[in-house]
């Protein structure tokens, strides 16, 4: 088997598709790689607007879902500015990637993509400022300098605030960005300190800042009743009575665009369904209630959980379909070792559960089409609704509009799609609205995933191989999105023999898409548990076990690549979290009782690093109560907002707790799941106690949207084994025999 | 037959059919967004409105069941500017997507209205019914102390 690194490569791009490039490209370029766009250079004077009072507006350039970017983005504009935080004013941006850039939400790429571009952007301003000011003085730039907002001439001792001089500075010709010069850190006084949400007032005042809450003269509400079967389409409708109903103004039968692939895509198109257009959202969803319809099912209908379950213990049976990776000799390791640990695991489907769901306000007039969109990827929206509409992408505006979370849901963008290709149908501008049910049972969820493990150990105690059998979705080599798997991730390259495979013939008829921390949500929890079921059958203390493993130099062309930073993790850092993390917890002097107990998990994904201990108490009906939970995180060298980045810390944590309590089945086709009585979420008095560390390292910052969620739930369960001895191998807890209390 | 609704000390005369919930006449009837839709079926909370002083949800609320009683909604809260539950919200820096926020916040006043002081556990029995899909209930538990001090300092709740 060919096993050299640019054979990975190109299996992991098939595999994967979308996200698994990020695995090997910087983030910019995977962004030109998948838009065949290169914007052209930043431009100052589009990022900030001073007015001549002194007042300063910042555009917030990415979508903003609940992950602080609206805040920290302007922050880094601001500090290389030298203004005064209090004076900013923020204004959110809209789609335009020729304006500002790369607009997007996701891959906890926000603050690696801008971290060094934006901070230009301010330096260069500034640098516009200064220069006008040393113009107007007729003394040297190099002279001038700059504090909240004032340009300063110490030797005479003049001064001029920003708005002064603005009228002068937009003039000029913005300096290059890479020549402008940057603050030195210890300087200073915006990045590293807690700046409040900057939309907190219209937040707890209730002004109508969210997508749902967009109005437009003459708008029509609308509801689009999809088939319970994905992409299963509509025979016969009574829309003629539905017509009759009170408010109803339009009732339409959709025929729908969906792409014919055994593959979905996570854009496929225009689901069919019966769309009613009422003049209020109520009416159109009462009308909804008295709906007829009969559905031509397709083959979508034959599908269910039962029969994906026996398709993986299937496959488990033969040899892989294919090898993504793989090092070193592991059946002479496994041979040789002297203790063989083999194990079986298996993840859910899990929904989004945005808890603003799905919807989108788009007007279309005259061939051209205005929206307003919640979406995670402008770009994407612009692409999407100027084909469904026929007309050029030129012709379609993008208002980006706060979302009542995103988590990877609104990449799909079917919300935007369908206002779009109704508004064209009305005439008139549309608001579609989807129910609760709609959204659960029509998401892009996260991929199910069933692992078969095989380890073994030396007489020391010392992982010598590790084999890995990856069953999923699929096609040929053709994997739904973010179903696949990269064969970076850890422990790979720090075994001495190692075998990653994957099986992935399962046909699947619904849609899968990226939810937080795509793809390693749901592995972390099988990887990191199966290291701590090796430690155990050594003997170990499963902290010792992978410190030892991340003290080895790891394979070539696995684990830590440093050219790559999406490659595998740093051991150096991942090790540093893990240290971290056991010196909080004091998981070196933990206790050891019956029913009570602790686990530890690491994980490095979307270029960061962290590490939690859980400390968990059992009951004799299986009902877990998380007590605590320790998280030590290496975001690099800076944390922009450190109180939020803080709260976006607590928020995943508590976000992976709920994972392990939810899922998504599918009966004849049909999702079973479709509201939160049949869905939990973590509710108040299940929330632990959680204490988050940041550790500064030398590095460049990067994101922090993901990177806190794997290792949660395997610090969970590895805490259920210790107090137990119970191993949790199947997700959620019910599936085996757990609950939290 | 219209419904006279008083919201936020204010009479409107409303002609819909009296099973409406009482959600869909705040936000697409009288143009009070700030209630959110989140379920339909009363168990995520974004929808909590007080009712006479009670926090209760919207969402299945028959409109004409709360015909002369006293709505407050999120936009009609404070007195002044801002209550001190919101005060609480900014200083403590609770949202994040923020969308469940003032349905969290009703259900804070309606708590401090009657526990002036609460502890961990009448917060935990008090926002069990309110759903944070970001996670923001530490934050939440620790702005509902906050406010608990700025009402007492204020003088007691309003």
């Amino acid at each position: 088997m060919n096993s050299d690194r640019r054979s990975f490569l190109k299996i992991c791009a098939i595999a994967g598709g979308g996200f698994v490039l990020e695995l090997h490209e910087t983030p910019l370029a995977l962004a030109q790689a998948r838009r065949n766009f290169t914007p052209p250079p930043l431009e100052p004077r589009a990022f900030v607007h001073i007015a001549p009072d002194g007042s300063v507006t910042i555009m917030a350039k990415n979508p903003e879902g609940g992950q602080g970017v609206k805040t920290h983005l302007p922050m880094l504009i601001a500090e290389e500015l030298d203004i005064d935080w209090k004076d900013v004013k923020v204004e959110q941006a809209d789609g335009d990637q020729k304006l500002y850039g790369f607009q997007f939400l996701g891959g906890s790429t926000a603050t690696p993509m801008n971290w060094d571009p934006l901070r230009r952007v301010g330096a260069a301003w500034r640098q516009m400022l200064v220069s006008a000011a040393a113009t107007a003085w007729g003394v040297p730039e190099s002279e001038c300098s700059t504090k909240a907002g004032r340009a300063l001439h110490s030797a005479s001792g003049r001064s001029a605030g920003y708005g002064e001089l603005v009228a002068k500075a937009a003039s000029l010709t913005p300096p290059a960005l890479n020549s402008v010069k940057l603050k030195k850190a210890a300087d200073y006084t915006i990045i590293g300190t807690s700046r409040r949400n900057v939309d907190n007032r219209a937040i707890v005042t209730g002004e109508p800042i969210f997508g749902i809450d967009v109005e437009l003269p003459g708008m029509l509400h609308a509801v689009l009743h999809k088939c319970p079967v994905f992409g299963g389409k509509v025979k016969t409708a009574n829309t003629e009575e539905i017509a009759k109903m009170p408010g109803v103004r339009k009732v339409l039968i959709v025929a729908g665009t969906l792409v014919d692939d055994k593959v979905i895509p996570l854009n496929p198109g225009l689901e069919p369904g019966v769309a009613i257009l009422a003049d209020t959202w109520w009416q159109a969803q009462s009308a909804r209630t008295s709906l007829k319809v009969e559905w031509d099912f397709g083959a979508g209908a034959s599908q269910s959980s039962a029969s994906f379950a026996q398709q993986a213990a299937d496959a488990f049976k033969q040899p892989f379909e294919h090898v993504v990776g793989e090092y070193g000799n592991v059946d002479a390791a496994l041979k040789g070792a002297s203790k063989v640990l083999e194990a079986t695991y298996a993840y859910p489907f899990l929904p989004h559960n945005t808890l603003e769901p799905q919807g989108s306000t788009a007007s279309f007039k005259d061939r051209k089409l205005e929206i307003w969109s919640t979406t995670q990827d402008p770009a994407a929206v612009r692409r999407l609704t100027a084909r469904i509409t026929g007309i050029s992408e030129s012709d379609v505006t993008i208002h980006m509009i706060r979302a009542g979370g995103s988590f990877g849901r609104r990449f799909t963008n079917d919300d935007d799609v369908e206002a779009a290709w109704l508004s064209k149908q009305a005439g008139q501008p549309v608001k579609i609205t989807w129910s609760r049910e709609d959204d659960m049972t029509h998401d892009n969820y996260r991929a199910a995933g069933w692992i078969g493990l095989k380890a073994g150990l030396d007489a020391k105690g010392s992982v010598v191989a590790w084999r890995q059998h990856f069953v999923t979705f699929g096609d040929g080599k053709r994997t739904p999105f973010d179903a696949g798997i990269n064969p970076h991730e850890f422990p790979a390259g720090y075994t001495p023999a190692y075998q990653l495979g994957m099986s992935n013939s399962i046909l699947l008829g619904i849609r899968t898409g990226p939810l937080r921390a795509p793809q390693v949500n749901g592995r972390a929890f099988v990887l990191q548990s199966f290291l701590d079921e090796l430690a155990f059958a050594a003997g170990r203390d499963p902290l010792d076990l992978q410190l030892e493993l991340l003290s080895r130099p790891p394979a070539s062309g696995f684990g830590f690549q440093p050219q790559n930073p999406f490659g595998g993790a740093n051991p150096e850092r991942l090790r540093g979290v893990l240290e971290t993390v056991a010196e909080m917890s004091n998981w070196r002097k933990r206790k050891k009782e019956k029913g009570r107990g602790m686990g530890i998990a690491a994980f490095f994904c979307h270029m960061s690093y962290f590490a939690d201990v859980a400390d968990v108490s059992v009951d004799s009906q299986n009902r877990i109560t998380v007590h605590q939970i320790w998280a030590a995180g290496d975001l690099g060298s800076h944390v922009i907002n450190p109180r939020a980045a803080e709260s976006q810390t607590f928020g995943g944590i508590i976000d992976a707790l709920s994972q392990m309590e939810q899922e998504i089945t599918l009966a004849k086709g049909e999702v079973e799941q479709d509201n939160f009585d049949k869905q939990p979420l973590l509710r108040m008095p299940q929330v632990p106690k959680i204490e988050v560390q940041f550790r500064k390292t030398e590095f460049s910052p990067t994101g922090l949207g993901e990177p806190m969620l794997p290792p949660v739930i395997p610090a969970v369960t590895n805490a259920v084994f210790a107090a137990t001895g119970k191993r949790i191998r199947t997700l959620p807890l019910k599936r085996s025999g757990f609950a939290f209390a | 037959m219209p419904i006279t609704l008083n919201v936020n000390r204010k009479p409107h005369s409303v002609d819909v059919p009296g099973d409406t919930p009482l959600l869909w006449i705040l936000r697409d009837v009288l143009g009070l967004k700030g209630t959110k839709y989140g379920c339909g079926i009363t168990l995520c909370g974004a929808c909590t409105v007080l009712v006479d002083g009670h926090a209760v949800r919207s969402c299945i609320m028959p409109v004409r069941s709360v015909e002369n009683r006293m709505i407050t909604t999120i936009e009609g809260l404070a007195d002044t500017v801002i209550h001190p539950v919101q005060q609480a919200w900014e200083e403590i820096d609770v949202p994040q997507c923020g969308y469940c926020q003032p349905g969290q916040i009703m259900s804070a006043a309606a708590l401090l209205s009657t526990k002036p002081k609460p502890t961990d556990a009448d917060i935990d029995s008090a926002m069990s019914g309110n759903l944070c899909r970001c996670g923001t209930y530490p934050r939440i538990r620790e702005a509902i102390h906050h406010a608990a001090e700025l009402l007492a300092s204020k003088g007691g709740t309003r």
